[in-house]
């Protein structure tokens, strides 16, 4: 079955829950075989698997109320938004590990988590996000940016907290 | 102050800049104490969220699940949606068949009319018969160049039947011949000819049937159709035809 894994990765992302996952992908197959008469040959087809999945999710309990948390994207001007310099904290953010990494793509918000996982687990184009998603490049841009600011600011949080941790005293 | 070349470096590291602009970047990280670290810390987190991100994998049950509720057929929707259709399909299929037998028998019944017609016919007449005589090897070799086949006459003597003569005769546009025998006081009419297509598509094999007091009987060898008609009983029908039979396999 084409894209199984991977649409089962990202379900399970997106639900944070084996079974809702499960369900989500069952979902998403059984759609695509309903709707396959929409899918337009010749456009991208892991796209339109992908945003039947989207959509689907949105739809469901967890997915509900995902979205009445999802908050207006404004069409900002990524210039705009500063670079963290090269401080102490962009050389311990270097040093993160893969857990520190997990656990703060687990605390970002679900429209944060997944344009940071299609962009870059799935190595998506700008183009197959605005597609997945159903949102023009600028705001894929935009919230992508954001998106990685929060991470970045979670991950020194984290990082600098165990650096804390292991600086305090011995009682 | 903040580097105005950072606003791309998403971008950059997306591969999503332009030739011209990817070119312009990678010579600006090398003179850029701002950019180049920051580039480099992107990269790792990416490709560090990239490592994190594969990180649930489906359960072979769960795959095998989902392989089959797709491959499955789904009989019950789609019986009922073309159950109706079955349905008018099988009764047209059994209207076919039922008119297709019906047409069939109705031929048959009308080929036994005609050959009555012809078998009363030569009764009324005059002269019933071309060829008079009682004798096998006289009647047969009369039909000799007359017809496009040959058969042959059984032995009657001592039998109950005898042989009046023959005559050719005409069924359907086909030429065959019709041989008249006396039983009792009833005559009977033998009719042969070459088993063709139109003939063929009555009633095959062996049948004994009555209708207004006539008997008939039917009945393919060697590639001739034979016909029996009479006002005789049916097992003189019957009789006579076991003769015919055992001459035509001699």
């Amino acid at each position: 079955m084409p894209l199984f894994a991977s649409l089962y990765n990202f379900a399970h992302w997106l639900t944070q829950n084996r079974e809702e996952a499960e369900d989500l992908v069952q979902e998403t197959y059984l759609k695509a075989l309903k709707g396959f008469a929409s899918f337009q040959q010749g456009t991208n087809f892991r796209a339109w698997m992908y945003r039947i999945l989207r959509n689907t999710f949105l739809t469901s309990r967890t997915g509900l109320s995902v979205k009445m948390t999802e908050p207006l994207d404004l069409e900002e001007n990524p210039a705009a938004l500063p670079v963290t310099p090269d401080t102490p904290e962009s050389v311990l953010l270097a040093r993160a590990d893969q857990q520190a990494v997990q656990d703060a793509l687990e605390r970002l918000p679900v429209h944060f988590r997944e344009v940071i996982l299609l962009c870059d687990m799935e190595e998506m184009s700008y183009q197959e996000i605005a597609e997945t998603i159903g949102i023009p490049i600028g705001t894929v841009m935009s919230r992508l940016s954001r998106a990685r600011k929060s991470m970045r600011e979670l991950l020194e949080t984290q990082v600098r907290g165990a650096s804390q941790a292991r600086g305090a005293p011995q009682k | 102050m903040t580097c105005p070349w950072s606003a791309k470096l998403d971008r950059y590291l997306d591969s999503e800049l332009p030739d011209d602009e990817l070119t312009e970047m990678e010579a600006h990280l090398r003179s850029c104490p701002s950019c180049a670290p920051e580039a480099l810390s992107r990269l790792q987190l990416k490709r560090v969220t990239q490592a994190v991100g594969h990180r649930f994998s489906p359960s072979p049950e769960f795959r095998m699940k989902i392989e089959q509720s797709m491959s499955a057929p789904k009989p019950r929707p789609w019986m009922v949606r073309w159950a109706p259709a079955f349905a008018a399909a099988a009764a047209l299929a059994l209207m076919l068949i039922s008119v297709g037998v019906w047409l069939q028998h109705s031929r048959s019944e009308q080929a036994l009319d005609e050959l009555a017609d012809l078998h009363v016919a030569t009764l009324a007449s005059a002269n019933p018969v071309d060829v008079v005589s009682t004798d096998r090897h006289t009647v047969k070799p009369w039909f000799q160049g007359k017809l496009p086949f040959s058969f042959n006459l059984p032995e009657l003597q001592g039998s109950p039947f005898q042989l009046l003569g023959g005559r050719l005769t005409y069924f359907q546009q086909n030429p065959g011949a019709q041989l008249l025998f006396e039983v009792g006081k009833h005559r009977i009419s033998a009719f042969i000819f070459q088993n063709r297509a139109e003939l063929s598509r009555l009633n095959s094999g062996s049948s004994l049937s009555r209708k207004l007091a006539f008997s008939s009987e039917t009945w393919t060898e060697g590639g001739l159709r034979y016909f029996i008609i009479g006002d005789a009983s049916p097992s003189d029908i019957r009789g006579l035809s076991e003769f015919l039979r055992s001459a035509a396999r001699s």
